[in-house]
């Protein structure tokens, strides 16, 4: 350090603190974030893990009263529900994905659709489930497994649509138009060579969809209702795991409040199953 | 030969281009281009980027159709008929007119089926001759030897040079009457490029072909006539040999002697 070294010694020692400061900030902010979500898993697997028995896939939910009971309506309920909204969901989504990207670019049609999609997105899941209930159950005079899966097909298909339009739009315009100098309708070129281009994402988006509405209890508390026997009769009130919970976690008994620690143990590790099947699927497509 | 116009007369064109005029949206990019582009010939254009060259180009398979916003106006007839006449059949031109890209766009399937897709859309092939297409045309793209034993790969597995060459098989599957290639080699290696020019020459006795460069080596190596472009103009239009050596326009010879700008 000798009297004519350019180096300001000062201003860089303030530099120092104040990069000490802000990595000590978003540090704090980011085992603040981390902390709690772990603290959420630890006391739901405490619980949960607890409760988790064979019974819960052999029996259906007890009776107030009695001992025992699993949950194996609720969970053949939530999987025929879920399957039903998947199977109904994908080709909309999918198909409605494809019109927004590949015909309707800039039309008023795609714009309207674009707008009304989002609005859905951000719709609060409760207010769909009134919807449901309002034009399903009230007219059809009761509660369904059907009205259900509509529900939240409400809430998939927007997910599906918006995820398939951006994938395909990450599709390089070089790959349409090679398909398209070769003589091919458009039809051909988005279902044949740009949807397949983006596979992978469509399926993640769908993956996330479906984790996305297989916790949702708000638009089944009145569509798909509950039911405290085993039914897969979709035309009929129709047992689900969210819904369990939510009466169960609030009833007296302890084996009701053990499997709805159950149950939600059963979502959560689920959910995390999905999202990490997304991921692969993902990363797959970014390899190739 | 002493032919000295760009046309003998003996010679038949594939596409003849009246007064191109070419927009996209306010912006003109051709300005009164008329040429004829020689059946069974390579053609080349040629100009600094921005000269309209692939615009040409693209108008030559309506490739600009797909956007709006873009319009042609004037003449291009193929083997007498206009293409730019508002009831052409795009799909139907465009599988006889058919196009290579700059970058190599393998479609996401086998290399089978690359080969295949095309060919599927308008004819209806048994699958024993579907065979001998995909053999047909991976052979005259000089990729068959490469390739035979993973026909069932994926496109996406082959360097860019044999994507290249799957490319120009693809197209060449269709059997079009014109090829159109636009700056086929600038993305590939030295030795992939030689490979494509070679190609080139080959396809030639069966396809009329049109080629977009940057480099002039390439134009002068594998062309029979030349276009030179500059602004959205044609400057000049002849045999390569001719536009080479005895260019009659200075713009022309500026830019091939590198004294350009």
């Amino acid at each position: 350090m000798s009297a004519n070294d350019n180096f300001d010694h000062k201003k860089y020692r303030q530099r120092r603190r104040a990069n000490a400061v802000g990595l000590t900030l978003s540090m704090g902010a980011m085992v603040l974030g981390l902390a709690v979500l772990l603290w959420i898993l630890g006391v739901l697997f405490s619980n949960g893990l607890a409760a988790l028995d064979g019974n819960l896939f052999t029996q259906d939910t007890p009776a107030p009263g009695t001992e025992g009971g699993g949950l194996r309506n609720a969970i053949v309920g939530s999987l025929m529900m879920v399957g039903l909204t998947v199977l109904v969901s994908t080709p909309i989504g999918i198909l409605a994905g494809v019109y927004l990207c590949e015909y309707g670019d800039r039309s008023k049609t795609a714009e309207l659709t674009r707008f009304v999609t989002d609005i859905m997105l951000s719709a609060p899941s409760i207010v769909l489930g009134l919807f449901v209930y309002a034009v399903a159950v009230a007219t059809m005079g009761n509660f369904s497994g059907l009205a259900g899966s509509l529900a939240l097909a409400l809430i998939a298909v927007p997910v599906v649509v918006r995820t398939t339009e951006n994938m395909l739009r990450l599709v390089p315009g070089s790959l349409r138009e090679a398909a398209f100098a070769l003589g091919a309708p458009r039809w051909k070129v988005a279902l044949m060579v740009t949807l397949r281009a983006a596979k992978s994402g469509v399926i993640t988006g769908l993956l996330l969809a479906v984790a996305r509405i297989s916790g949702e209890t708000a638009p089944l508390l009145f569509t798909a209702l509950n039911n405290q026997f085993f039914s897969t009769d979709m035309t009929k009130p129709m047992a689900n795991l969210p819904v369990v919970i939510f009466q169960f976690a609030m009833s007296p008994y302890d084996n009701w409040i053990r499997l709805a620690w159950a149950g939600a143990l059963l979502i959560t590790l689920a959910v995390l199953a999905l999202n990490i099947l997304a991921r692969v699927f993902f990363r797959e497509k970014v390899s190739t | 030969m002493t032919a000295t116009t760009a046309v003998d007369t003996q010679q038949r064109n594939a596409l003849e281009v009246r007064d191109l005029n070419f927009f996209y949206g306010k912006f003109q990019g051709l300005k009164n281009v008329s040429m004829d582009i020689a059946e069974h010939k390579v053609t080349a254009f040629i100009g600094p980027s921005g000269c309209g060259k692939s615009t040409l180009l693209r108008t030559l398979n309506r490739m600009y159709s797909l956007y709006p916003g873009q319009r042609a106006e004037g003449q291009i007839n193929f083997y007498g008929e206009n293409i730019l006449d508002a009831r052409q059949d795009v799909n139907l031109l465009r599988a006889r007119i058919g196009m290579v890209f700059q970058k190599p766009t393998p479609f996401p399937m086998s290399i089978y089926d690359n080969i295949a897709f095309g060919v599927k859309l308008y004819e209806n092939l048994s699958r024993s001759e579907m065979d001998d297409r995909v053999e047909w045309a991976l052979t005259k793209a000089a990729l068959w030897n490469e390739v035979k034993d993973k026909l069932g790969q994926s496109g996406l597995s082959l360097s860019g040079g044999q994507q290249q060459r799957l490319c120009i098989a693809r197209s060449v599957a269709v059997k079009p009457s014109v090829l159109l290639l636009d700056e086929p080699t600038s993305a590939l290696d030295p030795i992939s490029t030689g490979k494509v020019e070679e190609l080139v020459h080959e396809l030639k006795s069966d396809y009329t072909i049109a080629i977009v460069t940057h480099n002039m080596q390439q134009a002068a190596r594998c062309s029979d006539f030349t276009a030179y472009m500059y602004l959205g103009e044609l400057i000049e239009f002849g045999e390569t040999e001719q536009i080479f050596f005895k260019p009659k326009k200075t713009e022309t010879e500026d830019y091939i002697t590198g004294r350009f700008g």
